[in-house]
């Protein structure tokens, strides 16, 4: 499907999806209650079919925090970004989505090493690079550490 | 141009009619037989690992000074190159490797991250700066990555310093006399 074929199905099943053409993918704003909903649906709907999350990350605004989810599609060659803004600077949650693509599992542990975003559900939230007693999350933009030199 | 007095056997040979003997000191001879059969440890954790397997290929040819002997064991061997970053996780390995490997032992410090943390060295909560935090480092070489040849010149470096070592006791012996 071409992005305004994509924007049409979506805008059926999401009337409240809000979306940016302006990068080099078709990114779709969702909000965090319906997000798992709307990830079931691109996995499974043969419209969509969107089998693989090719990357899962995390960006700090300062004023909040947003998860990215780059997904595609082998069978339909198309692929697309959603993001979900997270309110909660200082303990942002959300769902897992885990269920749905297996390889979220480690990709959400990356994040919440270094952002600190906490996943619902998630089956073995720990550490992934770091030591598990490390203080804080070292990607946030208000990380300290003093050991650290800054220019 | 070739120092010749570094590839003399450390000797001289007093004839006999029935043959003849050999005169020598034993810092000498221990320092020959070390520095020329130097053994190092496969370890490289990043870019300098692969100037560092140049070395090792058929153009460079570390055999030529007696290095070729690389080990994957830590208890045989007396020489490991830092080769790459050495980030906090990695530390502690590292000086448990240096630990495992017997006396004398000695490091080099290979590539801008081993020497200060390089590139890493601002704004980073992972990486290590300066791999002499970790373990004590006989010879530093700078650049990002050396070059093979550069590498052959520190461990080049590196014998000539064990040449001047004593055996017994800690003096240079360059100092002593």
């Amino acid at each position: 499907m071409t992005n305004e074929e994509i924007k049409q199905c979506i805008s059926e099943i999401l009337p409240t999806a809000t979306y940016d053409e302006t990068g080099e993918f078709l990114t779709i704003m969702v909000s965090k209650e319906e997000l798992r909903p709307f990830m079931q649906t691109l996995r499974n709907d043969e419209k969509f079919l969107f089998e693989f999350l090719f990357c899962l990350t995390c960006i700090d605004w300062k004023t909040h925090f947003m998860m990215v989810y780059h997904l595609l599609s082998r069978k339909h060659h198309h692929n697309i970004v959603v993001k979900v803004k997270l309110d909660d600077i200082n303990q942002p949650e959300i769902d897992t989505i885990c269920d749905i693509w297996k390889t979220a599992e480690y990709l959400e542990r990356e994040v919440y090493d270094l952002f600190g975003v906490k996943f619902g559900n998630h089956p073995d939230l720990r550490r992934l690079f770091l030591d598990d007693n490390w203080p804080g999350y070292p990607l946030r933009k208000n990380y300290v550490d003093e050991n650290m030199i800054s220019i | 141009m070739v120092d010749t007095e570094k590839l003399v056997f450390p000797a001289q040979l007093h004839q006999t009619p029935d043959g003849g003997f050999l005169v020598t000191q034993l810092d000498d001879i221990i320092n020959w037989a070390r520095s020329n059969s130097l053994w190092p440890l496969v370890f490289g954790t990043s870019c300098c690992a692969i100037e560092m397997m140049s070395a090792a290929d058929a153009r460079h040819d570390w055999s030529r000074f007696g290095f070729e002997v690389a080990r994957a064991s830590p208890r045989q061997a007396d020489l490991i190159i830092v080769a790459g970053t050495i980030v906090m996780k990695m530390a502690p390995v590292l000086r448990r490797l240096y630990d495992q490997m017997p006396d004398p032992k000695y490091v080099i410090a290979m590539g801008a991250c081993t020497i200060s943390g390089g590139p890493f060295f601002y704004n980073t909560y992972s990486v290590v700066k300066g791999v002499d935090h970790v373990i004590p480092v006989d010879v530093f070489i700078p650049g990002c990555p050396p070059r093979p040849e550069a590498l052959l010149h520190s461990m080049i470096t590196l014998q000539e310093k064990i040449k001047h070592e004593t055996y017994f006791g800690k003096d240079n012996k360059a100092q002593a006399k």
